[in-house]
């Protein structure tokens, strides 16, 4: 199971900054093209991205945000970095499947080109405005390379003509909508960043929160937010052996070609069978599970 | 030179990084380059052999590069010099 509880973005005009962005244990890291780097040096960022991908084997999945493909830089993004095959491209702004199908026609053309694996480079998108809520699903299916959707935080807050809160009530619907279509499309959901680095407690609340929500992990823009996530989502001591004894069962009954489990008398369907495995996963990300159940 | 370049320049002089200003030279008077690094000692060659490396796969053979470096990996160094490169060719649109 590929976890995403953290995706950190890395801007891309900065060496220092990708030289280093494997060292601090991200889930994904995202070298960004878009709106970290200056109008005047697109083309430096680039070239930087691409000679650090080509040069430096990353130790987690490797993204890059582009420009959105009706800005002047967007294809020419796509033109330089396929070539050292990212992991996922990262849509900014998306707004219709139109945008997710177009990208991947370049993706396809280019896999061909450079004899990647078809299907290999994946995408995810970011949803910033009310219209890309609208058509959250849409865009969540709109191509079998969509491994997520994000929902991408000041731009959308422009859109809607609000502003943060603490307890976060402006993202409320859009979050719970974008998880309904991520759940739908059978893909990942990853929140909005926080960025008041030095707000340890405001972020520490807003992550249990999107967690219990549903959300797969949350973008990060500092390593030092990356820990914090981490340890919300490990599941605790008790869950985890309550999720090893639920997969023994498990696949006891499924040694037995036993119809029905249960495990201290109640009845253990599929769902509850996913959610352990989905517990152990976690577990097994962050080290806590030393048995390493085989998923 | 091969191509008709004009000056450009790339990168900064951030920690990591590296500055290049590039200039046009003669025709045959090949490549010139001005380094200053705090590792000049020890990678000052290694430096002037990965610009060099550049320019030349560029089709550029005449050109003087100055070159403050901070500390820059081979690969910034070639990001920096591709930068600069790309905004020397004349009549290209560079910056998009």
């Amino acid at each position: 199971m590929k976890l995403r509880r953290t995706m950190m973005f890395v801007p891309g005009n900065n060496p220092g900054m990708l030289i280093n962005a494997g060292i601090y244990g991200a889930d994904t890291i995202i070298f960004d093209l878009e709106d970290s780097v200056a109008i005047s040096e697109k083309d430096a960022a680039r070239h930087l991205v691409y000679n650090a991908m080509k040069s430096i084997k990353y130790p987690c999945e490797v993204a890059v945000r582009i420009n959105h493909i009706s800005t002047p830089f967007g294809y020419k993004d796509l033109e330089t970095i396929l070539p050292v095959k990212p992991d996922l491209i990262r849509l900014p702004k998306a707004e219709t499947a139109a945008d997710i199908e177009e990208i991947d026609v370049i993706i396809t053309a280019a896999e061909i080109k450079h004899g990647f694996a078809s299907g290999s480079i994946k995408m995810m998108a970011a949803i910033e405005t009310a219209r890309g809520v609208r058509n959250a699903y849409e865009i969540a299916a709109a191509s079998p390379r969509m491994v997520a959707i994000a929902i991408g935080g000041e731009d959308f807050l422009a859109d809607l003509q609000t502003s943060r809160t603490k307890d976060g009530k402006e993202f409320h619907s859009a979050r719970g909508q974008l998880i309904l279509a991520a759940r739908e499309a059978g893909i990942h959901a990853i929140d909005t960043v926080f960025g008041d680095v030095s707000n340890e407690e405001d972020f520490i609340a807003e992550t249990i929160r999107i967690k219990e929500m549903g959300f797969d992990g949350k973008s990060v823009v500092n390593p030092r937010q990356i820990n914090i996530v981490h340890q919300i989502y490990m599941p605790t001591t008790k869950e985890v052996e309550h999720a090893e004894r639920v997969i023994a069962a498990y696949k006891e009954s499924l040694d037995r070609k036993s119809g029905v489990v249960s495990l201290n008398g109640k009845m253990i369907d599929v769902p509850v069978v996913k959610r352990a495995e989905r517990a152990l996963a976690y577990a097994n990300a962050a080290g806590r599970n030393n048995r390493r159940a085989n998923l | 030179m091969l191509m008709n370049i004009q000056p450009s320049q790339a990168g900064t002089v951030e920690s990591n990084d590296i500055l290049i200003i590039l200039n046009p030279a003669e025709t045959g008077s090949g490549i010139k380059i001005d380094l200053t690094s705090p590792v000049l000692k020890k990678y000052g060659s290694q430096i002037k052999i990965v610009i060099q490396e550049v320019l030349n796969g560029q089709g550029i053979v005449d050109a003087h590069v100055s070159a403050n470096d901070r500390g820059a990996l081979d690969c910034t160094i070639r990001a920096r010099m591709m930068t600069a490169i790309d905004r020397a060719k004349l009549g290209e649109e560079v910056q998009g």
